[in-house]
């Protein structure tokens, strides 16, 4: 089943008089459980695609479809909707509320979706075991590393069960080690619960982890592989 | 919605010495607001009562052709029979006390000194004359078989270099409009506490006042009393008749009540200036915060916070600010009020003249007021919580994301 379909979409940014044109025209469908890297130098349009299918933002023309439904002239609120229970975000930087601890940050998208006290608790409590974070409860983000906040960022983004996950370079401000357990936990997740992953980054260590690479140059979308055709260079 | 509370507290607790101040400003306003009415109600209570016991009464009854203005002694023009008319008004339930008064305009003369004076002659014995007994510094009070002796003010006895026992001319008016001088002794120096009043009303026996103006048998007006202020026009109506006009406190001091009007109506401003600063601390501090913020609030917005979500956490930190700023608020207003109103606060320097406000005033805050003032800080702080936000309510997720990279 098709998770998010692109049709020919374009996104023009306007400063001034002078317009960017970070995406001139690109189409693309993702399937349920992909694990999908958009890799690319920075500039090609790798964020923006993502805040496209994320409903963060609106295409300048071309069509958004998650979960077969036209995404693309929703208003803010609608928006806002969509994104609730069905998107789930990972950022490149360790986007926690600061002032929450980690099991209150992994509960606010349940807050937001009415879940009962008792939903949350034990929903909660899995995904912290998910993420192997359980005696991390009570810290707040700053009192973790960043492989951890990434992996409480992984685990917000889990919390509603939502059909698609979006993560912006999510490696990008960790270290080996850390990178590494964050990419194994994604993929470890989305083996045991089938969410698909799209995630963008221009990190060989973490393209290998992805099954499907979709290059994006230019705001153009130059090739689409699956993993065993991609030659990494590493 | 406790989450929200719970996250807008947390938030504030991030910058607390921002948040404190803030809620300080808040409160030192709410202070100042609360000082302020308590010192407008102690001047204008104090003002009013003294004004009612010292000068007009709660009613006087005056011949129908009495102009206050002109002082007028001629004999058509005065009450007569006084001390039966009093008699008859005193035996009203709701009256407290009623005594003749004869008022005259006078200059005393001390050597080469002079002052004009109005001259009151009084009945010494009624006990609406405490006021001035009960204020007197030195000498004794007035008999009212004394033929000599007159009491002053404090201040005119300092002005005049006079004591309880020296000698002073004073000229009045007399009926047939003459002028009629005579030598006086001072028989007691009296202080109402107002220097206004003070300065200017002297005090003789009615009989000797009645006698140097040539006015026997008559006086000016019946100064009433009543036993309860609410009674006034219905004590009025008992006493109307056709020789006779009443008139009633708030008639007699026109000119005060409408100055505690203007006074009300200047304090609305000032309150409006002091809660417009208030605000735009809190303002100031809010739009901060939303700026320092900004990423935050675009992963909120991104986990699909909704934008009046945004907005409620928000409005629910100003009302944070707003419970911690009026706590403290209502505290410093109270050690401060409290303090005033038994220690008071000295005017007698800046010598305010034709009201009779006491040189110390007393603050004197009224539950309505302390209840309107701690409601309209609320207010105001809400609403000044409203345009931060809905700044951080409008913020477009994207942008709101790139802001922390």
């Amino acid at each position: 089943m098709e998770v998010t379909k692109i049709e020919n979409v374009t996104r023009t940014f306007k400063t001034g008089k002078m317009e960017t044109h970070a995406l001139r025209g690109v189409s693309l469908s993702i399937e349920s459980g992909e694990f999908t890297a958009l890799v690319g130098p920075s500039g090609s349009g790798k964020t923006t695609l993502l805040q496209l299918i994320g409903c963060l933002d609106q295409p300048t023309s071309g069509h958004v479809y998650v979960n077969g439904k036209d995404v693309s002239k929703l208003n803010r609120n609608q928006r806002a909707d969509m994104r609730r229970g069905t998107i789930g975000f990972i950022f490149q930087f360790f986007a926690l509320i600061p002032t929450l601890t980690a099991y209150e940050n992994i509960e606010m998208p349940l807050l937001l979706n009415g879940y009962s006290a008792s939903e949350r608790r034990e929903r909660v409590t899995e995904l912290l075991k998910a993420v192997d974070l359980a005696d991390r409860a009570n810290h707040r983000p700053d009192q973790l590393s960043g492989g951890e906040q990434q992996r409480v960022a992984i685990a917000r983004a889990l919390a509603t069960k939502p059909t698609l996950i979006l993560a912006d370079e999510p490696t990008a401000n960790l270290d080996t080690p850390n990178g590494k357990q964050v990419m194994e936990t994604m993929t470890r997740l989305n083996q045991e619960t089938g969410v698909t992953f799209v995630f963008a980054t221009h990190d060989p260590r973490v393209i290998q982890y992805a099954r499907r690479v979709v290059t994006l140059r230019d705001g153009v979308v130059v090739e689409n592989s699956e993993a065993e055709e991609i030659s990494l260079g590493v | 919605m406790l989450q929200l509370i719970k996250m807008a507290y947390r938030d504030l607790g991030r910058n607390r010495r921002r948040s404190f101040f803030s809620s300080l400003a808040l409160g030192m306003g709410l202070a100042l607001l609360l000082l302020m009415a308590a010192f407008i109600q102690g001047e204008m209570g104090s003002a009013m009562d003294k004004t009612i016991e010292l000068q007009s009464g709660h009613l006087q009854v005056q011949s129908k052709n009495y102009e206050e203005t002109k002082t007028s002694l001629k004999w058509e023009d005065l009450v007569e029979n006084p001390d039966q008319v009093a008699s008859q008004i005193a035996s009203l339930a709701p009256v407290s006390v009623a005594t003749p008064r004869l008022f005259a305009s006078g200059i005393v003369s001390v050597r080469d000194e002079t002052a004009g004076v109005k001259v009151i002659g009084i009945d010494p014995l009624s006990s609406a004359n405490d006021p001035f007994r009960k204020g007197l510094v030195s000498g004794q009070f007035l008999s009212p078989d004394d033929r000599e002796g007159i009491l002053i003010g404090l201040s005119l006895a300092d002005k005049l270099g006079l004591d309880a026992g020296s000698q002073l001319n004073l000229s009045v008016n007399t009926s047939n409009g003459d002028v009629n001088e005579q030598a006086f002794t001072v028989r007691g120096i009296y202080t109402t506490e107002t220097n206004a009043f003070d300065n200017f009303y002297v005090f003789v026996p009615l009989a000797k006042a009645q006698a140097l103006t040539q006015t026997e048998n008559h006086a000016s007006a019946i100064f009433v009393m009543l036993k309860n202020i609410d009674q006034t026009d219905s004590v009025a109506a008992a006493v109307q008749s056709s020789s006779y006009k009443v008139l009633t406190w708030t008639e007699m001091n026109e000119f005060l009540v409408q100055y505690e009007n203007f006074a009300n109506s200047y304090m609305v401003i000032l309150y409006l200036i002091v809660l417009g600063i208030t605000a735009t601390v809190i303002v100031n501090t809010l739009v901060m915060s939303v700026f320092e913020r900004t990423r935050e609030i675009g992963i909120l917005s991104a986990i699909g916070m909704k934008s009046r979500t945004i907005m409620g956490m928000f409005l629910a930190e100003s009302s944070l600010l707003a419970v911690g700023g009026i706590l403290m608020g209502l505290v410093l207003g109270s050690i401060v009020i409290a303090f005033l109103s038994k220690y008071g606060f000295n005017i007698e320097s800046i010598g305010v003249t034709g009201l009779l406000i006491s040189n110390v005033i007393y603050t004197e805050l009224t539950l309505q007021d302390a209840i309107t003032l701690t409601l309209l800080a609320f207010v105001v702080t809400l609403v000044a919580g409203i345009y931060p936000a809905v700044l951080a309510a409008r913020m477009e997720p994207v942008e709101a994301l790139r802001a922390g990279q």
